[in-house]
C-alpha cells in the first residue's frame, strides 16, 4: 500500500560495494569472451566449410554477400572475442555500448553462418518479416510505456491484443471495411484499459492481478463469442478484409531497405512514428514531464497540482488505443480470421520488450525488433531443417528478460511509483 | 494481518457471523452484518453479478433470441421468455453438471438409477478442482509472504514433465512408483520456483516478471521435449508421450467415475499449509517478511531466506498440482497438459483470499463450475469459455470490494479486510 512495499530486497540486503573489481562493464567483458570463444570453436567446428549465402532479396536468387561458413563462423567469433576483451581490459565509457553491441551482433553472425553455410537466407525476408512480427510487439510494448511511465502497471496488453483482434475481425466483417476494423480494434483495446484503469485508479485492486485477471476475462469473452458467433458462421462474422500493403515509389526500391520499410502496410509506418511521437511527448512536452512525475513521485506532482489520477487515466486509455491497434495486426494484417487465443503470448512478449527496454519508446523498440528477429528466425530455421530446435529459439526473448530484470546486463529499473495506486492523503 | 485460524467458510453457505460481539443479541447482529460489506455477503454477491453478466453474454451471442429483440417493443414477452428459457436451462446444466442432476438421483431411488450416475457430477467437479488446490495454495503461500507467484503455469508444467517422464521411464513396483513420481512433480515444480525466488533474494529482480518468462520457457521446453526419442509416443507422429505406467497412477474410483486419489491428497496438502502458514516458525517468518519487510529484517529474519524458500515451497505446491494432473486424469504428456492450472490456480487463491481452507473451496467452486460448464456445452451449446469468463469476473468483483459495495449499497462491514492482496510495484 505505501511506498516501502516497493523497496526490493536488494536494498534490504545488500551492502552498497561501489568499486568491485568485477563492475559491470568487465562482468559483460568476460561474458562476451565466453560466448565468443564458444562461438569460434563450437559454431566454427560445427560448420560445413561451404558458402553460406545472404542474398539481398526475398528469396534464393540475386545478389548475395557470400562468405565461408566455418570461416565466417569462427572469424566473428573471433571478433566476439576481442570486443569482450577490450570491455574487460577497460575501455573509455563512451565505447562500451558500441562494444557491446559489436560483440553481440557478431555472436549472431557467427552463429548465422553456422546455419547457413551449405544454404541461403534471404535478407529482405528476414528483415520484413522480423519487422512484421516485431510490430505487435512495439504497440504493445508503447501501450504499456504510456500507462507505466504514469505509475499503471499493465499487464493486461495481452487481453488488449485479443480485444482488439477480435473487434477488428467483427465489425471488419460486419461492415466489411478494414477501416472500420481499426477502429473496433482500438474500442476493443480501449474496453480493457478502462476496466484496468478503473480497477486499478479508482478502486485500488492490486494491478498486476488486474492486469492477470482481465487477460483471462478477454480470453474468455473472446473465446466464448468466437465459438458462439463466429465458428458457426464464419463468412458472415469472420472474414475480415486485409490492410492493403503500399509502395511508396522511389524509396521501396533501395536496396534491402526499400522493400523492407517502404513496401509494407499502414500498421508498420504508424508504429514506428508512434515510437518517435511517444519518445518526443515524453521527453519535451509538458504531458511528458508531469507523465513522468506523477510515474515517479506522485504525492510531489500532486503538490504542485497536477491531476494525479486523471493523467493515469488518460495514458491508461492512450495505452489501449496503442495496443488495440497492436491487437488488429493479428486479425487484419497477420492471419485474416480470429481464432481462440491467437495472440498466444504476444502480449507478454510485448511485456518483456517494455521491460527489456527499460521503459523508453526507442529501448521497447529495439528489444521488440529483437524479439521478433529471434521469432523470424526461429520459424526459418525450423523450416530449413536446423539442429537447434525451434523452441529453444523462441525462449531467447524470455530468457533476455530475465536475464536484464536480474541485473546481469546492467540493471533495468521501473518507475518508481509504477503500480502503487495514489491515495490522496 | 493478524493470525487467522484457518476457518473454514464456504462461500457458498450462508453467513455464519462472529458470535463475540458486544451486547446486541445475536439475531439483530447477524441481521445488521448480513447487509455489511463482509467477505461472505461480498463474494456471494461477485458470484451472483457475474452470473447475470454471464447471462448477459449468453443471450446476446444467441442469434435465436437476439431476433426476438427486434420486435421486442411490440411483445416483450417473446425476448424475455426466451432469454429466461435459455439462461435459466444453461445455469440449470451447470448446476446438474456439478452437483447432482435430480432426476439421476429419482431414478437412484426408484431403483432404475446407478449411484454411478448420480455420482458422476460430484466425482467431475472434484476431479477438476484437485490440481487446481495445489496451484491455488502456491499462489497463496506465496501472497501471505508478500509475493505474487505468476509461474504456477510454468511450475505445474515442469512439475507434470518431471512426474510424466518418472511415471513411464523408470519402473517401479505399484505404489512406490507414485511417490516417486508425486515427489518428482514436486521437485521440479519447487526448482522453477527457486529461480525467481533466488533471483528476486539476490538481485532484486521482480518475481511478476521472473515468472512470467519462466512460464514460457518452461511450456515451449514441453514442447520440445514430447517430440524427443524415448519421450514421445513411438507409435504416434503427433506431439504426445508414452503414456503413464498403471502403477505410478493415482487410484481412482471405478470406470466412469474420474475422480481419484488426488483430492484426498490436496485436503492433506491444505491442512499441512494452513500449519504451516500459522503455526510453524517459518510461516511466522513469511507472515512477518510479508507484511513488513524491513520490520522482519530488523527483528533478524532473514528476507532474501525467507523468499527463496518461499517460492521453493510455493513451487513444490504447483508441480505437486502439475504432478496430479498427469497420474490423475491426463495419464501422458501433450503440449497442454497442463491445461490453465496455473492461472486458475491464481484466480482461486484471490477467490479463498490466500487463505488454505478458502482456497480449497475455492477450489471446488471453480472445479465445479468447469465441470457444469462441460455438460452446458453439450446440452445447450453454450461454449464451455462462458466458464472462463464467470471465473474472472468473480474475481475482479472479490477484488474490488468497493465496487460491489457500491453497486448494491451494503453497509460498511466492522473491521473487515477485504483487499484480496497488498498493492505492490514492479
Amino acid at each position: 500500500m505505501s511506498g516501502v512495499s516497493t523497496a526490493t530486497v536488494e536494498e534490504l540486503t545488500e551492502a552498497s560495494a561501489p568499486s568491485r573489481f568485477w563492475n559491470r562493464e568487465r562482468r559483460l567483458g568476460a561474458a562476451l569472451v565466453i560466448i565468443g570463444v564458444i562461438a569460434a570453436a563450437f559454431f566454427g567446428s560445427l560448420a560445413p566449410s561451404e558458402t553460406a549465402r545472404f542474398t539481398l532479396s526475398e528469396n534464393a536468387e540475386g545478389a548475395a554477400l557470400s562468405i565461408n561458413g566455418q570461416l565466417g563462423a569462427i572469424l566473428f567469433g573471433v571478433i566476439t572475442v576481442a570486443a569482450g576483451a577490450a570491455l574487460l581490459a577497460g575501455v573509455a565509457k563512451r565505447w562500451q555500448t558500441t562494444l557491446l553491441v559489436l560483440g553481440i551482433v557478431t555472436f549472431v553472425f557467427s552463429f548465422l553462418c553456422w546455419q547457413v553455410a551449405g544454404k541461403f537466407l534471404p535478407l529482405v525476408d528476414t528483415l520484413s518479416g522480423s519487422l512484421e512480427l516485431a510490430l505487435p510487439l512495439i504497440l504493445g510494448a508503447l501501450a504499456g510505456v504510456l500507462g507505466e511511465r504514469s505509475g499503471v502497471v499493465n499487464v493486461a496488453i495481452e487481453g488488449q491484443f485479443l480485444m482488439g483482434a477480435f473487434g477488428a475481425a467483427l465489425v471488419g466483417t460486419l461492415a466489411t471495411s478494414v477501416w472500420a476494423g481499426l477502429i473496433s480494434a482500438v474500442v476493443g483495446g480501449v474496453i480493457i484499459a478502462a476496466l484496468l484503469a478503473v480497477l486499478a485508479i479508482r478502486f485500488l485492486v492490486d494491478q498486476v492481478v488486474v492486469g492477470i485477471v482481465l487477460n483471462l476475462l478477454a480470453l474468455g469473452v473472446t473465446g466464448f463469442l468466437y465459438e458462439r458467433l463466429m465458428q458457426p458462421d464464419a463468412i458472415k462474422y469472420n472474414s475480415p478484409p486485409r490492410l492493403p500493403e503500399w509502395r511508396i515509389p522511389g524509396l521501396a526500391d533501395i536496396p534491402v531497405i526499400g522493400p523492407v520499410l517502404f513496401e509494407t502496410n499502414l500498421l508498420v509506418w504508424l508504429a514506428l512514428i508512434l515510437v518517435f511521437v511517444i519518445h518526443f511527448g515524453l521527453t519535451r512536452t509538458r504531458w511528458g514531464l508531469r507523465t513522468r512525475a506523477v510515474g515517479e513521485h506522485p504525492t510531489a506532482a500532486d503538490t504542485v497540482g497536477i491531476r494525479v489520477r486523471g493523467l493515469r487515466y488518460l495514458n491508461v486509455l492512450m495505452g489501449g488505443v496503442v495496443a488495440g491497434i497492436g491487437g488488429a495486426y493479428f486479425t487484419l494484417v497477420a492471419t485474416g480470421a480470429f481464432n481462440k487465443n491467437l495472440t498466444a503470448g504476444a502480449g507478454f512478449i510485448a511485456l518483456a520488450a517494455l521491460i527489456f527496454g527499460r521503459w523508453t519508446p526507442f529501448g521497447a523498440l529495439g528489444a521488440a525488433l529483437f524479439f521478433g528477429f529471434a521469432q523470424k528466425l526461429a520459424n526459418y530455421l525450423g523450416a530449413v531443417g536446423s539442429p537447434v530446435p525451434n523452441q529453444f529459439l523462441n525462449m531467447l526473448p524470455y530468457i533476455a528478460t530475465i536475464v536484464a530484470v536480474a541485473g546481469l546486463v546492467g540493471r533495468v529499473r521501473a518507475p518508481a511509483a509504477d503500480g502503487v495506486p495514489y491515495v490522496k492523503s | 494481518m493478524t493470525t487467522e485460524a484457518p476457518a473454514p467458510e464456504a462461500p457458498q453457505t450462508p453467513p455464519a457471523k462472529k458470535k463475540d460481539e458486544k451486547e446486541e443479541s445475536l439475531f439483530s447482529l447477524f441481521l445488521h452484518n448480513l447487509w455489511s460489506a463482509n467477505t461472505v455477503t461480498v463474494t456471494i454477491l461477485s458470484i451472483f453479478l457475474a452470473l447475470v453478466i454471464g447471462a448477459v453474454l449468453i443471450v446476446i451471442s444467441d442469434s435465436d433470441v437476439l431476433s426476438m429483440y427486434s420486435y421486442f417493443t411490440s411483445r416483450p414477452s417473446d425476448a424475455l421468455s426466451a432469454s429466461w428459457d435459455l439462461v435459466g436451462h444453461a445455469y440449470a446444466d451447470l448446476f446438474k453438471g456439478a452437483v447432482f442432476d435430480p432426476a439421476a438421483v429419482q431414478a437412484l431411488f426408484n431403483g432404475s438409477g446407478d449411484w454411478k450416475t448420480a455420482l458422476n457430477p460430484l466425482s467431475e467437479t472434484l476431479t477438476y478442482a484437485a490440481p487446481l488446490v495445489f496451484t491455488g495454495l502456491s499462489v497463496a503461500i506465496a501472497f501471505r509472504g508478500g509475493l505474487f507467484n505468476i509461474g504456477g503455469q510454468g511450475q505445474a508444467v515442469v512439475g507434470t514433465i518431471l512426474a510424466g517422464v518418472a511415471g513411464f521411464a523408470i519402473g517401479l513396483p505399484a505404489g512406490l512408483h507414485l511417490i516417486v513420481a508425486l515427489a518428482a512433480g514436486l521437485i521440479g515444480g519447487a526448482l522453477w520456483g527457486f529461480v525467481p525466488g533466488l533471483l528476486k533474494a539476490r538481485t532484486g529482480a521482480h518475481e511478476v516478471i521472473t515468472t512470467i518468462m519462466l512460464n514460457y520457457v518452461a511450456t515451449l521446453f514441453l514442447g520440445w521435449l514430447i517430440l524427443q526419442k524415448g519421450v514421445q509416443d513411438p507409435n504416434r507422429t503427433d506431439a504426445i508421450s508414452k503414456t503413464v505406467d498403471s502403477t505410478a497412477l493415482l487410484p481412482a474410483l471405478p470406470a466412469p467415475l474420474r475422480v481419484h486419489l488426488g483430492i484426498v491428497l490436496a485436503v492433506l496438502v491444505t491442512a499441512a499449509v494452513a500449519w504451516m502458514i500459522n503455526r510453524s516458525s517459518f510461516g511466522f517468518e513469511l507472515r512477518a517478511v510479508g507484511v513488513n519487510p524491513p520490520a522482519a529484517k530488523t527483528a533478524g529474519m532473514s528476507v532474501g531466506r525467507t523468499y527463496t524458500l518461499l517460492m521453493v515451497v510455493a513451487g513444490g505446491l504447483a508441480g505437486l498440482g502439475g504432478a496430479v494432473q498427469v497420474l490423475g486424469t491426463a495419464d501422458r504428456l501433450t503440449g497442454q497438459v497442463a491445461g490453465n492450472i496455473g492461472f486458475d490456480g491464481l484466480l482461486v487463491a484471490l477467490l479463498g483470499r490466500n487463505k488454505p481452507w478458502g482456497t480449497l473451496f475455492a477450489a471446488i467452486l471453480y472445479g465445479g463450475l468447469r465441470a457444469g460448464g462441460n455438460l452446458m456445452q453439450v446440452d445447450v451449446g453454450v461454449s464451455l469459455e462462458l466458464v472462463t469468463v464467470l471465473q474472472a469476473l468473480i474475481v475482479i468483483f472479490i477484488a474490488a470490494p468497493a465496487l460491489v459495495k457500491a453497486i448494491f449499497q451494503l453497509r460498511a462491514a466492522r473491521s473487515a479486510r477485504l483487499g484480496a492482496s497488498v498493492a505492490k510495484g514492479w
